[in-house]
């Protein structure tokens, strides 16, 4: 239907403003339960990086699961600096990689977060961030206490194409890396590769890429290449105690 | 009720699963089915979502119909349809986390899905609220099955799995030789079946092959 110059121009604005204000309102309800989720989300990929808390989904209330899972079996985190020196006064899990990230890496705080299994052995936490194809992966990397052996590996994504990037989020894919170990015979580093079927392998360093996903994939290898780097000064003065 | 289910209103929900399938007939919405066709379940959530946001815009749409000024009525749409998209997004971050996160890129994906401006221009702005949102389900549920049929095909042909369930492994089809088409995974696979399933279409319902 035709209408005059002025109608439209009410129209566009009422129109605008109506629904600016429908999602703002709706925006800031939700936001104390959008970030409480991000936060169980969190300490769930903690969880998982060392093999707990998969029956969360089971649970009457995922949220308590969560955090009573986390309480019973994170029992420790610490705060270190490039040089591997532990900071003191932050709270490891308040920190932002984000943010950490975009500093020079001598600036850079890093957190470290201990696991100890119903057995009495001890796993170490590291968080990742990195690149993927679209946008941002991180994840959790848990290492024996030999400070070499991978326990276990969580992935995550925001942006990875479905079915081909995003498979890093799966289950099958994070085995792979159980085992694996950043330093060779000789104690030199030389993190896991992620590799296509027709690059070569090696037994302690190399897992499978995705098919249809290498940009992520490689982004990944990437990923746990640098920041293992820049705790290597942490690694490098506990492996050797 | 009987006006509400007449022979008229059934044909809107029914029609689009054959004769006018959104994807195989009108040939709209085929780069995200082209995209999310890897594996079932991402499929599936997509065509979920898309017959969500459909059906309630075409209702909406439709409702004020009578005050859009013709002039701007594509922008009207348009932000009909992303307002709809940001709140059912902003939703399920809040009370179904996990659902949200497999949604994730799609977001983007359904406003810009053709099928939705599609019916909203060609139907919504000239019809009754309850007809058209008998339309959107109907749109969206024959996008939905042309979706998961190409979505079965490759992620059985190229992973070996359905609904992320290793079948050919557990058959011990790997055992025997059998290796998993990779073709399959990438994107022109997609077209190929569509073309495929658009030429099955064809051959069986003859009134929809064009008189030269």
């Amino acid at each position: 239907m035709n209408k005059n110059n002025l109608y439209i121009f009410i129209y566009a604005s009422v129109l605008v403003i109506l629904v600016a204000a429908i999602l703002s309102v709706t925006a800031t309800v939700l936001k104390p339960y959008q970030d409480k989720n991000k936060e169980i989300a969190r300490k769930l990929n903690i969880l998982h990086s060392v093999d707990k808390g998969w029956d969360s989904n089971q649970a009457t209330s995922k949220n308590d699961y969560v955090e009573q899972q986390y309480e019973k079996y994170i029992t420790g985190s610490l705060v270190v600096n490039s040089k591997g020196d532990s900071v003191k006064g932050m709270d490891a899990f308040a920190i932002d990689l984000e943010k950490e990230y975009a500093k020079p890496p001598e600036e850079r705080a890093l957190p470290v977060f201990f696991c100890a299994q119903n057995d009495g052995s001890k796993n170490i936490i590291l968080p990742l961030r990195g690149k993927g194809l679209w946008g941002p992966i991180w994840g959790y990397i848990s290492l024996q206490d030999d400070f070499n052996t991978i326990a276990g590996a969580v992935f995550d994504h925001s942006d990875e194409t479905p079915g081909l990037g995003a498979e890093i989020s799966t289950r099958p894919f994070q085995l792979q890396f159980i085992g694996k170990k950043l330093f060779d015979d000789e104690g030199h580093f030389v993190s896991v590769s992620v590799n296509k079927s027709n690059e070569p392998k090696t037994e302690f360093h190399s897992v499978d890429a995705i098919s249809g996903g290498t940009i992520t994939s490689k982004g990944l290898q990437k990923m746990i290449a640098d920041c293992m780097t820049l705790y290597l000064p942490y690694i490098e003065s506990n492996k050797n105690r | 009720m009987s006006q509400l289910f007449s022979s008229k209103n059934v044909k809107l929900l029914t029609n689009p699963l054959n004769e006018n399938n959104p994807i195989t007939v009108q040939v709209l919405g085929i780069c995200s089915a082209l995209a999310v066709t890897v594996k079932l379940k991402p499929a599936f959530v997509m065509s979920l979502s898309v017959i969500v946001v459909l059906t309630f815009s075409n209702l909406i749409i439709s409702l004020i119909r009578k005050g859009i000024p013709n002039r701007i009525r594509i922008i009207v749409q348009l932000v009909i349809i992303a307002s709809l998209v940001i709140l059912v997004d902003q939703v399920l971050k809040a009370f179904v986390y996990d659902v949200s996160k497999q949604l994730s890129v799609y977001v983007g994906l359904i406003i810009t899905n053709c099928i939705i401006m599609g019916r909203l221009e060609a139907f919504a702005m000239t019809n009754k609220p309850w007809d058209s949102f008998l339309d959107g389900i109907g749109k969206g549920l024959g996008y939905a099955r042309i979706s998961i049929v190409v979505a079965f095909f490759r992620e059985f042909l190229g992973s070996g799995t359905i609904w992320g369930y290793p079948v050919l492994e557990k058959l011990g089809a790997y055992q025997i030789g059998y290796v998993n088409n990779g073709l399959m995974i990438l994107p022109p696979m997609a077209l190929i079946l569509l073309g495929t399933i658009i030429w099955i279409q064809r051959s069986r319902t003859r009134s929809l092959i064009e008189k030269k």
